[in-house]
């Protein structure tokens, strides 16, 4: 318990180093995986811009990189890392992983959100002129809000599993707090303080992201 | 629309193409409202599609005000779109937006000003009598107002021709009335020219001018409302008129009435005009013979009636024959046997 005190500044630092990776994956990582997800649900059969062999082409690459083990995704993603980045390591080789790693899974989450939008409201909008990309931006993306908000929720707690890895190529964050302190340190108070951070976390932005949904989805 | 054929590619690999619409040609006319009937399936959902380029016709020759657009991209097919509205029976109005910005909605796609936009929602909404609901969502409007949304959203950008596929299927009867008197004020008022695809003979009755009958793919009878309906040509045809009129009974309905009712059971169909009517009565009246009403009315299309009469007929057997025979002379008679 003494030694958990004179840890929590590092705490404090970890947890704030978390955030932040989650922050910065969130949003490079789901932009990615925003367009991907988009990617796939307008050239599938039938939808606005039905194209097959785009969208075998997409749904290959999502189904060859989504089930990578994040540990592993994490080692072999390092030399583009190095390529692009100049370092294999650190809090930014960390959020270059996580970001591609996530894009994948997201844009799963996105194309079942999106597949929730009646096809009916679809047509009406093609029926009254609208682009492909009219439709995207005024009524696809509007009308799937509310479960979008819902999945990117999901998608942030899935993000701070991700950062628990951080330390094996030096990141930050509570994950490595919680090896570097509690684990290798036969110290299972410290490693409970920073699960019971992680908790408090999780339920805030489930909290949040619930009530923005259901504000958006009761309009 | 000439020669329409619209198939779509085997679900099996080898197998034969489905075709949905088979070598249909229809030519609807300005200010028509144009009724086209049929079963689930029948086809008529894809038929009007191809109107407004939503499906694209396999062979064929389609022409909308003035443009063939069987041969258009998509890009000039959208330009078209703007002359043509279109309603649907799950109404399919935009959750995300108020009533105000769905009916925007086709203006915004057509780029117009946005001071014009909020003149023409406001009249809109006015005509649909849904000025009060601007600012609401479409999930706190009964069906009803949410099909009059459709139907203000349709007309905002003042289309020459409206689609209604099934536009009051999903609504309850009262509610379908008040729809289907909506739309016959945009076709009266506005001019706005009809194509009313639907399963419900009733709508047809109480809206349309023409009536085409689809049956697996093809138009097995087409033409006045009242020419179908007093007259129908076809089995089909004579089905969904069946719905709406009682016509000559069918043999079981033949022995119900003879349970009930002593005599001979004659049925008396009239067409057009009642003259035809008050002879009859004064035929029968004449040769001394009771009768009595048993099953049947008369109907009454865009002012015309018709219908069918059946009579138990008693009184003196040979009378009876010779007052049917010269009934038979000015008036179509059927009797049960």
């Amino acid at each position: 318990m003494d030694k958990l005190i004179d840890l929590l500044p590092q705490l404090g630092e970890a947890a704030w180093e978390t955030l932040y990776i989650v922050a910065a994956s969130l949003l490079f990582g789901g932009v990615a995986g925003l367009f991907i997800g988009l990617g796939l649900y307008v050239t599938r059969a039938g939808s606005i811009l039905e194209n097959r062999a785009a969208f075998t082409t997409i749904n290959i690459l999502v189904n060859i990189f989504r089930p990578i083990p994040f540990i592993i995704f994490i080692a072999a993603i390092q030399p583009l890392a190095r390529l692009v980045l100049g370092t294999g390591i650190g809090n930014g080789a960390l959020i270059f992983a996580i970001s591609i790693g996530a894009a994948f899974g997201i844009s799963r989450i996105v194309e079942q959100n999106l597949l929730t939008v009646s096809p009916g409201v679809i047509e009406a909008a093609r029926a009254a002129g609208a682009s492909p990309l009219y439709i995207i931006r005024t009524v696809l993306l509007p009308e799937a809000l509310g479960p979008l908000i819902l999945g990117y929720t999901f998608v942030f707690i899935v993000l701070v599993d991700m950062t628990a890895v951080g330390g094996y190529i030096g990141g930050g964050g509570i994950g490595n707090f919680a090896i570097q302190y509690g684990y290798r340190q036969f110290n299972p108070v410290v490693t409970w303080a920073a699960v019971l951070v992680v908790i408090v976390f999780v339920q805030l932005i489930q909290f949040f992201g619930n009530s923005l949904a259901r504000k958006i989805m009761r309009r | 629309m000439t020669d329409v054929v619209k198939s779509y590619p085997p679900s099996e690999k080898g197998g034969a193409p489905v075709v949905a619409i088979d070598n249909v040609s229809v030519d609807v006319e300005r200010g028509d409202v144009y009724g086209i009937i049929g079963y689930s399936g029948a086809g008529k959902s894809t038929l009007v599609r191809l109107v407004n380029g939503l499906e694209k016709a396999t062979s064929g020759s389609i022409v909308v005000n003035g443009t063939e657009i069987t041969s258009l991209k998509e890009r000039s097919m959208r330009a078209v779109r703007g002359d043509i509205g279109m309603i649907f029976q799950q109404f399919n109005l935009f959750n995300s937006k108020t009533v105000a910005k769905n009916v925007a909605y086709p203006l915004e796609v057509a780029g117009r000003p946005a001071a014009e936009i909020a003149a023409r929602v406001a009249e809109m909404l006015a005509f649909v009598g849904l000025s009060d609901k601007a600012k609401n969502y479409p999930d706190q409007l009964s069906g009803g107002q949410k099909q009059r949304v459709g139907i203000a959203r349709a007309l905002a950008t003042s289309p020459s021709l409206l689609l209604a596929d099934e536009a009051t299927s999903a609504l309850d009867p009262e509610t379908t009335s008040e729809v289907l008197a909506l739309l016959d004020r945009v076709n009266r008022e506005l001019g706005v020219t009809i194509i009313l695809i639907t399963h419900e003979m009733d709508v047809i009755r109480s809206l349309a001018t023409k009536v085409a009958v689809m049956d697996g793919g093809q138009i097995v009878e087409r033409g006045d409302v009242f020419d179908v309906f007093a007259h129908p040509q076809n089995a089909a045809s004579a089905r969904f008129v069946s719905t709406v009129v009682q016509g000559v009974p069918s043999p079981v309905e033949v022995q119900t009435l003879r349970a009930r009712h002593d005599g001979r059971i004659v049925t008396f169909s009239f067409r057009d005009g009642s003259d035809s009517q008050a002879q009859v009565f004064l035929d029968l009246a004449a040769a001394g013979i009771r009768f009595e009403i048993v099953y049947g009315g008369i109907n009454d299309i865009r002012g015309r009636a018709f219908g069918h009469l059946t009579l138990a007929l008693q009184g003196d057997d040979s009378a009876i024959t010779a007052a049917l025979a010269k009934i038979a002379a000015h008036s179509e008679v059927t009797e049960a046997h």
